[in-house]
């Protein structure tokens, strides 16, 4: 578990990390998403120790990171995959690193084999595609068995079959019931892995819940109609209420009112439907409309004070 | 597809219930570090080929025209070792990577994510390298004075291990090594840079030397006994030098230069701590 609480971290003038206030649970995958900028680095290197928080804390189960006894057991970590000294072997990599928690060296020969670097495990880094570095960074995370994995942007310029690989190990992993903190600016991969979302813009935090709760509250529900009679559906529809849009295809989206009532209503009026489809925005959608306000709304208040500040946070209470 | 599947080995590694991640573990990692990349080699074997090959050079000199060489005034010690005022050199060049490519390559990030114990990690980076500098100095300086006195015997005018102060000077030309290869680590820490710390090392052991000999002879005599590489220097005389009875003696002039290799030192840890990385 990993509790922020107040976390602050100013680089000169500029506030990377506002006030986050949040709690990573056990046994599930916490997708940490923000645009490019948004502060997701930071507040990995702050959960590590690597930045010191300029206010408020963070702790590893319940403890500041730099605190605990073997910290490679308690959370394996890939900020940059290229954070390795590129001259040294795949092996001798991941031997210093087991080293330092006092592993078992097998564990170096373990964890090459699950990542697949087995055959390149004398080779010199510095010679490994980006695809075979990020399977090597993971490779440490994974050494000392830890209870807590922390993936930064993990699929970043890998190809299909990279990104696949990942999205599996992390389902994997927490599936063994570990806890998985990812980040990323790709809602779509966080569509399919994510449990629960933490989402940032400009340092703060702007949602705190699961994925389907986030798409709800930040996406219009629409209904996608399909009928040789457009004009007397939007007719009825408006009467009762709802909205129309056209969609794509002939198609007329309705907004405003549930799937259900317009079948009804179809009915009622005598209307032939040839398609009756609810549709919900994707996350990256969700997404974008989020952050956009965030931004406009910035945009628009800087230089008022009595205005609350953007992003009010969406905390809903998921047991 | 079933390629990509995942098995992740079900057995949990168990951490000991006692202790933790420390100092011990630490020096284990770095040594693995320090003994896993080519340049370490390359550098050691400069180090001794440099020092080896210049205290040579400097014996077969003097043996091609030992006329007017006063036996009581010359430090046939002193002329083999003399390889070490390039060594010095060399040794800041791998002191200051020790810790500066940590920097280059970004491991640092993945070394205390591992280990955010800091004062540890610096202490094991610096403990490992203090011994394997030490090591090859002692190397370096036993092959320079043998093969050095090997080329002055013909001459006669070479001293051996049981002479008074030979021993120390040997001994003293590694310690001088390590010390200055030390010296450059704590620059390393401070800078973060590896050309910005090679050259702070390089300017305050060479540079500041041939600076301080521009100077006025009524200054100079109190102000190069001071510099770093000059004081250090003296561990490894066996004789007073004729040109300057006003030079610390041995230890006393090895004390200056540790004490600014523990100044930098000290300095490299305290930034090393609280920065962030």
């Amino acid at each position: 578990m990993i509790e922020a609480r107040g976390l602050t971290k100013r680089f000169g003038d500029k506030l990377a990390v506002d006030q986050l206030t949040f709690t990573v649970e056990p046994g599930r995958i916490t997708g940490f998403l923000g645009p490019n900028g948004a502060g997701k680095t930071t507040t990995m290197r702050l959960i590590l120790g690597l930045d010191r928080p300029t206010q408020g804390t963070v702790t590893v189960h319940g403890k500041e990171f730099s605190q605990l006894a073997y910290p490679m057991h308690e959370v394996g970590a890939l900020l940059d995959a290229k954070a390795v000294h590129g001259g040294r072997s795949a092996y001798n990599h991941l031997l210093c690193l087991a080293q330092t928690n006092g592993l078992p060296n097998r564990r170096v020969g373990e964890v090459l084999e699950l990542v697949g670097l087995t055959e390149v495990a004398n080779k010199r880094s510095k010679g490994f595609s980006l695809g075979m570095g990020q399977r090597l960074g993971i490779a440490a995370a994974l050494l000392g068995d830890p209870a807590i994995l922390m993936f930064d942007e993990p699929v970043n310029g890998l190809d299909p079959e990279g990104i696949l690989w990942i999205r599996n190990l992390m389902k994997a992993l927490a599936a063994e019931g570990r806890t998985i903190f990812v980040s990323s600016h790709l809602m779509s991969e966080m569509e399919n892995t994510a449990d629960h979302l933490l989402v940032i813009g400009r340092g703060r935090l702007i949602a705190d819940c699961s994925v389907d709760e986030f798409i709800e509250r930040n996406s219009v529900q629409s209904v996608r109609v399909r009928t040789p009679q457009p004009d007397q559906l939007v007719k009825v529809v408006l009467e009762a209420g709802g909205m129309t849009m056209p969609g794509g295809d002939g198609a007329v989206m309705v907004q405003g009112i549930p799937v259900d009532r317009i079948g009804d209503l179809a009915f009622e009026h005598q209307i032939r439907l040839h398609e009756l489809a609810p549709t919900q925005a994707s996350l990256e959608e969700a997404f974008m409309e989020l952050t956009a306000d965030s931004v406009e709304f910035r945009a628009q208040v800087s230089g008022s004070s009595d205005v609350p500040a953007s992003g009010e946070v969406q905390k809903t209470g998921v047991a | 597809m079933t390629t990509t599947q995942i098995a992740v080995p079900r057995q949990r590694l168990v951490p000991p219930t006692t202790g933790r991640a420390g100092f011990a573990d630490a020096l284990r990692s770095e040594f693995t570090k320090i003994r896993s990349t080519r340049s370490t080699y390359w550098t050691l074997l400069a180090l001794v080929v440099v020092t080896v090959g210049i205290g040579a050079l400097a014996c077969a000199g003097t043996a091609s025209h030992p006329n007017g060489i006063d036996k009581a005034t010359f430090d046939a010690t002193q002329q083999s070792l003399g390889g070490l005022y390039v060594g010095q050199l060399v040794i800041a060049v791998l002191g200051a990577l020790t810790i500066t490519s940590e920097y280059s390559t970004g491991m640092i990030r993945t070394s205390l994510a591992v280990q955010p114990r800091r004062g540890t990690l610096f202490a094991a980076k610096a403990v490992v390298f203090a011994v394997v500098s030490l090591v090859t100095g002692l190397v370096a300086c036993f092959a320079s004075f043998f093969i050095g006195q090997a080329i002055l015997s013909s001459h006669h005018l070479n001293a051996t291990l049981g002479d008074p102060n030979v021993l120390r000077a040997v001994i003293g030309g590694a310690l001088f090594l390590t010390a200055c290869g030390m010296l450059a680590y704590g620059l390393g820490a401070i800078l973060r840079h590896t050309a910005g710390a090679i050259t702070a090392a390089i300017g305050l052991l060479f540079v500041l030397s041939i600076l301080v000999s521009f100077l006025p002879h009524s200054w100079q005599d109190s102000v190069d006994k001071w510099t770093p590489a000059i004081a250090g220097a003296q561990v490894w005389t066996t004789k007073a030098s004729p040109g300057g009875p006003h030079l610390f003696s041995a230890w006393p002039g090895f004390a200056v230069l540790a004490a600014y290799a523990v100044v930098a030192i000290v300095a490299g840890l305290a930034l090393f701590r609280t920065r962030d990385a």
